[in-house]
């Protein structure tokens, strides 16, 4: 399944802060159920079918773990 | 699957993990003043100072020359690497205990005198670092460890308006108060830390940003409730806004 | 080396740091060196020297200024006075911890607190012992006369630079008041100055990994490692870069140390003791750190006692009781207050003690 966007997260670098998640307008991110090695549950993408781009996500996180791409033309 | 970055670290970023708490605003400022850096194509003149407190890392963050200064003299160590190289970038940044308690002197006379520097202000209202104590910022009424009754006029004084004093020193060429509690005050603040780069850039004087930040982690609340509590409780007492600019808009 | 001119003690080592390739200056103006202050804020804007005079808020900012400057490793000075000096402590230690080149003059007065504004030698310890934090320490250097003063403001830079320490020339308020003719020498060609550029925080053009700069590190056995190297350097500035003169110690039974205008001072003092038949010496440490003890000691095993004399209640006579090490009596003499004593003073006070 091919998306117009992608969030892409770095788990391990997330401290879990959730202020992406908070941040989102279309509710596409979440806290994982899993833990990284900090023992963080990191955000990770759940509907990534949703995302529109905005890269509120990118502005809001503290960790810079986060990555916004978007389908070339 | 053919996409492109639209959204992305910076370049003047070290890409080192950040020492900061969850949550901590300081990571979001830290990107946008590397975002700048990187749009204004400046990262291999920069120099940054450090201080004393949560960001004491920060000069290792940043893909840029950089030192630490003592508590609260950033100010005075970036005025001698800015006259000893000028045509260098050169910027601070600073929280509410160095900045706007220790380091009151060093900032008032470098924004007085011109200095053709930056300073990039973090106003949490709280000393981070060392355990949660009264900053001269921390609001009346706001229990920190070392106003445990909550901060009283008649004894600490009410919060020093840091932005206020500033603009009244005729060096100044940027000045604005801004927060990063949404995507948008993000977008804002980034738009005035480049002012504030662009202020030394053309020689105009002095640039600061103060910009209104969390600590949930001393504040004893969750990132997003946190940024509720900033919203509701600092910014009616610190009032957003630009207080001086002489670099006008971009052409 | 030029003809001989007239010149103040504080302007002549002015006009040697100038000389000596000094281009930034940050200083707070304070009696008795305030005329140091004065004159690079005159010189440095001229159109032949081009550089920085910066007159900062306070003495806390003065040697924070010197810290910034000194991180882009060009050659950088400051001058004050005691009280001044006491502020500048934190700097001190900070720059000596991220081991930044830079040369500090301090025109000694009377203290403590606010004392007075008449000449001292009672900063010694502080000079010495290391007045701020930590294990650290300057290079001091104690010129006796104002033509020694400025050839020790060259050799200061140079230190500063070969080790990448902070050098202090401690200056008691008489020399930096006294006027005598000295000699200039030509000024230094700035090429032949160390290379700093592979540490220093000039901007990495994008051609280089950024250089970090400071005197911390959060890691216990990394902090422990940067005070080695610390420990190291200082052990070859003790070896290498001791300063002493010796003045008729070659028979003398009696040994008078005094350093800087005591130095001199203590000089008359011996000639006088020698018309009266003693045997007089004098050993004037010209490096206050690194003290010069084993030259110092092994005048005591043909010597009978020793007597330092300063301008302060008794502080480089610890170190003279240090190099001696009970093998010989040490007398002290001082006087306080900006009091100087007069080679009677301290004549008189030597033949009650022989």
């Amino acid at each position: 399944m091919e998306y117009k966007n992608l969030v892409e997260i770095n788990q391990e670098r997330c401290k879990g802060c959730g202020l992406c998640i908070n941040a989102c307008p279309k509710k596409v991110l979440g806290f994982s159920e899993g833990y990284n090695a900090k023992g963080y549950h990191p955000s990770e993408v759940q509907r990534p079918e949703d995302c529109i781009g905005c890269g509120f996500c990118y502005r809001m996180c503290p960790d810079v773990c986060i990555t916004v791409k978007t389908l070339a033309k | 699957m053919p996409y492109i970055d639209k959204m992305k670290g910076p370049h003047a970023l070290s890409g080192k993990e950040f020492t900061y708490c969850p949550g901590c605003h300081h990571g979001i400022i830290h990107r946008l003043v590397a975002e700048v850096i990187d749009e204004l194509g400046i990262e291999g003149q920069t120099m940054m100072v450090a201080p004393v407190g949560c960001s004491v890392f920060a000069y290792e963050f940043f893909n840029v020359d950089g030192t630490v200064a003592a508590h609260g003299r950033a100010p005075a160590v970036a005025t001698g690497i800015k006259r000893a190289m000028p045509d260098k970038v050169v910027f601070t940044y600073q929280g509410d205990g160095d900045l706007a308690a220790i380091g009151t002197a060093e900032i008032i006379h470098a924004a007085n005198r011109g200095e053709k520097l930056t300073s990039i202000f973090v106003n949490n209202a709280i000393y981070g670092m060392t355990g949660g104590q009264m900053a001269p910022t921390t609001l009346v009424g706001m229990k920190t460890t070392t106003s445990p009754y909550g901060r009283k006029i008649e004894n600490e004084g009410q919060p020093i308006h840091v932005a206020e004093v500033i603009k009244e020193l005729r060096g100044v060429a940027y000045l604005e108060r801004t927060k990063v509690d949404t995507p948008q005050d993000v977008i804002k603040t980034k738009a005035a830390i480049k002012k504030a780069f662009m202020a030394q850039i053309n020689g105009l004087g002095f640039g600061m940003v103060e910009i209104l930040s969390t600590c949930p982690t001393n504040w004893g609340l969750s990132p997003v409730e946190s940024l509720k509590w900033l919203e509701e409780n600092m910014v009616p007492e610190f009032p957003l806004g630009v207080f001086v600019d002489k670099v006008g808009d971009a052409k | 080396m030029a003809e001989k001119v007239m010149a103040k003690g504080t302007e002549a080592i002015a006009e040697a740091a100038v000389r000596a390739g000094c281009r930034l200056y940050f200083g707070y103006p304070i009696t008795p060196q305030s005329e140091l202050t004065e004159y690079m804020a005159r010189r440095m804007p001229e159109k032949d020297i081009n550089g920085v005079f910066l007159q900062a808020e306070s003495e806390v900012a003065a040697v924070n200024m010197i810290y910034g400057a000194g991180c882009t490793g060009h050659r950088v000075m400051t001058s004050t006075s005691s009280p001044g000096f006491s502020l500048m402590q934190e700097g001190m230690s900070y720059i000596a911890g991220a081991e930044l080149p830079s040369v500090f003059v301090n025109v000694v007065r009377g203290g403590p607190g606010l004392g007075d504004i008449q000449p001292g030698q009672c900063d010694y310890f502080q000079a010495t012992k290391g007045g701020g934090h930590g294990d650290y320490r300057l290079v001091v250097y104690g010129p006796e006369s104002l033509q020694e003063a400025v050839e020790l403001t060259f050799k200061s830079f140079d230190i500063a630079d070969k080790y990448r320490t902070p050098v202090l020339i401690l200056a008691d308020g008489l020399l930096g008041q006294m006027m005598e003719p000295v000699e200039f020498p030509e000024f230094n060609d700035p090429k032949s100055f160390a290379d700093h550029s592979g540490w220093a925080m000039r901007g990495t053009d994008m051609k280089r990994k950024p250089n970090l700069v400071s005197s911390f590190n959060i890691d216990p056995n990394g902090l422990e490692e940067m005070n080695h190297r610390y420990q190291e350097k200082y052990r070859k500035i003790v070896e290498n870069e001791q300063m002493f003169e010796e003045y008729m110690t070659e028979d003398a039974d009696y040994i008078i140390v005094a350093y800087g205008t005591m130095g001199r001072i203590a000089k008359s003092v011996a000639k006088e003791a020698r018309e009266k038949g003693i045997k007089t010496g004098v050993f004037r440490p010209i490096t206050l750190w690194p003290f010069p003890y084993e030259p110092l000691a092994k005048l005591a095993d043909k010597s009978k006692m020793f007597f330092a004399v300063e301008m302060s209640a008794g502080q480089m006579v610890e170190d003279v009781r240090l190099a001696v090490n009970g093998k010989k009596p040490v007398e002290f003499y001082g006087r306080t207050g900006g009091i100087v004593p007069t080679p009677n003073e301290i004549l008189s006070k030597f033949m009650e003690l022989i």
